[in-house]
């Protein structure tokens, strides 16, 4: 087993799946000499040649288009949009295409196509590298949102994108992919889809989060815990379609919630989380749910962005609230 | 200054308005059993057309795009691909579907609102129309991209209109497949009309053939009224693009003779005495009269097909009509390969609703 960091584990992954089917088919921009600007796909093109691992023009509408006639043919194409900042030009593909084209051809078609770009802040990246769109793509029916929060899961769930027979949006935390390494077995097990992944077990409110964020949620765990306090974590991982299966068992013994996502607030993914809890959890609860998120503002340039984000303090304190009166 | 590069556009037609050979024939067209064939399916999308917008305005199909005055461009594309090539059309191009082997029946079925009319029996690698402008161009280079990948000798055919050409998916598309070397021929139907929106006021350059040399790769400019100019060309491109030429781009220059689409009405923005005069120009008058100067065609063969092409219809609208509503539950149904466990629970109460609305059993 290897010691690897995320970005090594979805190149990991990208190469086991290439040399297992042939119709994948690497694509975007930069992701071919120069192996990726993170250097998640460093090495493919070497092994897979210029026709599978794809340097194209730079337009980001052509890449996931292109990519859906490539998918619509049969190939297993997995675009690579730089950063999820510049995904929007490719938005009208995703809403109006490959999301529908199964459905609009009573399943003639399909559109078996994982779109990966980087997300989130926290690496002092210029503007527009520091988004985190997933609620945009978790609106859309017909397709997957899928956020890894470790190399493994990364290894297994971009496994389990590609061989998805429907389009996957894969949002891989930048933050994450150098932060820190796992033994990952490099050996083609691809991991569920669809469902939550509880990485701590607790009994006195759920955390649930996704994406980088579990890195401050899974510390404001460990400092609850410090104080007698037992979280319970959960990583969505899968946020369309959405697990609520697990997340409602667990706050049904927790009776407390905490929704943590570095996304902005408002039509933020927890909000849907939080509807669901109050549609089919409320007599579990103890406490109101939290939601503890971005501000509703503009990511800001480097500076301030750890004030943007939240924080391991803004999490304790969230669960504190939950815990009044208790 | 020295000139670095030199580019000139083509302009092909082979018929004039009349009827009239401007030029010496291509060799297909000698043959007038290759010609009628082309004259015929011109025809039937023509009476097409027509059932289709009674049907629209008594209620028994929805929103429909006419072709009136384009037929020869589809039928000149499509008569010139393979039923392996794959076809990736827009909103308007039923001409060409219905050569490539979709039926009638389907060509209803979607119109009057049900997705079962894009699961055509036929060409089961074509896609569906496309609605949002210009979007599939992007498609079809991806698909002629598997096409290079897989070295299979097959090409995707696309069809845009003169505004589509204003598209940055246009320009993207074109761009990656001569970059690709894809096996790709995108097709303009110039009907000098977006709605209400003249082909001058979407670009001030001469031609739209002319965009293709910013991606480096042939445009050529042909009478989309004279079928045969149509197909020369189609068969050119297609011919190339199998071989391993890469993609190129033809305009083909028609006349929107009809509104939009049902919800139009181009009297609000157009000289109808124009338009009047642009039937001059129309396609199959132009055929026909060639046919029929080279004794190949005669009133009785005309009413023969007429005759057939409303047996035809009647008999496609009568399928249609008897085609029951789809089942509620088919809106999730092909949502995703297998239905996600999160959506189970929306789609039994949508079944229950359904039933329940219809006076079934949980009433």
């Amino acid at each position: 087993m290897a010691e690897l960091n995320l970005v090594e584990a979805i190149n990991r992954a990208l190469d086991w799946e290439m040399a297992q089917d042939p119709s994948v088919v690497v694509l975007g921009e930069d992701v071919g000499v120069n192996g990726g600007v993170f250097r998640a796909t460093v090495g493919l093109q070497e092994r897979f040649g210029p026709e599978r691992v794809i340097d194209t023009p730079l337009a980001e509408t052509a890449i996931v288009g292109t990519a859906i006639g490539m998918a619509a043919q049969g190939l297993k194409p997995v675009a690579e949009i730089q950063f999820s900042g510049f995904i929007y030009p490719a938005m009208d593909h995703i809403w109006n295409h490959a999301g529908r084209l199964r459905n609009r051809t009573r399943g003639r078609l399909s559109c078996p196509l994982v779109v990966r770009a980087p997300c989130g802040a926290g690496i002092h990246a210029p503007e527009h590298h520091s988004e985190s769109p997933e609620a945009l793509f978790a609106h859309l029916p017909g397709v997957r949102v899928v956020i890894p929060s470790s190399p493994s899961r990364a290894y297994g769930l971009l496994l389990a994108a590609i061989r998805d027979p429907d389009p996957v949006i894969f949002l891989e935390p930048t933050r994450l992919y150098r932060l820190f390494k796992q033994e990952v077995a490099d050996d083609g097990e691809a991991l569920p889809l669809d469902v939550c992944f509880t990485l701590r077990t607790g009994t006195d409110v759920t955390l649930v989060s996704w994406g980088a964020m579990l890195n401050e949620t899974q510390a404001a765990a460990e400092a609850l815990a410090q104080e007698g306090v037992m979280a319970e974590v959960i990583d969505v991982a899968t946020l369309k379609p959405l697990d609520m299966t697990t997340i409602l068992e667990s706050v049904a013994r927790t009776g407390r919630c905490v929704i943590v996502h570095e996304a902005t607030r408002t039509g933020g993914f927890g909000a849907e989380i939080a509807a669901n809890l109050a549609e089919h959890g409320l007599y579990s609860l103890l406490a109101p749910v939290q939601r503890v998120t971005a501000w509703d503002v503009v990511v800001p340039l480097s500076r301030l962005e750890h004030q943007y984000m939240p924080s391991v303090e803004r999490i304790v304190a969230a669960v504190r609230k939950t815990l009044e009166g208790a | 200054m020295a000139t670095v590069a030199r580019f000139e556009i083509g302009f092909t037609r082979f018929l004039d308005a009349e009827g009239e050979a401007t030029q010496e024939l291509p060799a297909f067209a000698l043959d007038p059993a290759t010609l009628i064939p082309l004259y015929r399916a011109m025809q039937l999308t023509r009476a097409f057309d027509t059932k289709a917008i009674a049907l629209q305005r008594t209620g028994k199909i929805g929103t429909f795009a006419s072709a009136l005055g384009q037929e020869a461009i589809g039928v000149g594309v499509a008569g010139a691909m393979r039923k392996e090539d794959v076809l990736v059309p827009s909103y308007r191009d039923h001409a060409a579907q219905f050569v490539r082997g979709v039926t009638m029946t389907e060509s209803l079925l979607y119109w009057g609102g049900d997705e079962r009319g894009s699961n055509f029996s036929v060409p089961r690698e074509d896609f569906p129309i496309c609605v949002p402008i210009g979007t599939q161009v992007c498609h079809a280079a991806g698909v002629a991209y598997a096409f290079k990948l897989r070295k299979e000798a097959r090409v995707a055919a696309c069809f845009l209109g003169d505004g589509a050409t204003s598209k940055g998916d246009f320009y993207e598309a074109l761009n990656f497949a001569a970059v690709w070397r894809a096996p790709l021929i995108v097709v303009i139907n110039n009907n000098q009309w977006a709605i209400s929106v003249p082909r001058e006021h979407q670009t001030v350059t001469p031609t739209l053939a002319q965009k293709a040399i910013a991606a480096g790769i042939e445009g050529v400019q042909v009478d989309g009224n004279d079928v045969v100019a149509v197909h020369d060309a189609a068969r050119k491109a297609i011919d190339k693009a199998r071989a391993g030429g890469g993609p190129s781009l033809i305009e083909a220059i028609s006349y929107r003779l009809g509104d939009h689409t049902t919800a139009d009405d181009a009297t609000r923005y157009r000289d109808p005495d124009v338009v009047q005069q642009q039937w001059a120009n129309e396609p199959i008058r132009r055929l026909r009269n060639y046919l029929a100067r080279i004794g190949a065609w005669d009133q009785e063969k005309e009413e023969r097909l007429l005759k057939e092409c409303t047996e035809q219809i009647n008999a496609a609208v009568e399928a249609y009509l008897a085609i029951p509503p789809p089942t509620t539950t088919a809106m999730f149904d092909h949502l995703y390969a297998t239905l996600p466990a999160a959506l189970q629970e929306q789609r039994e109460a949508a079944q229950w609703f359904a039933s329940h609305d219809e006076g079934g059993s949980h009433g």
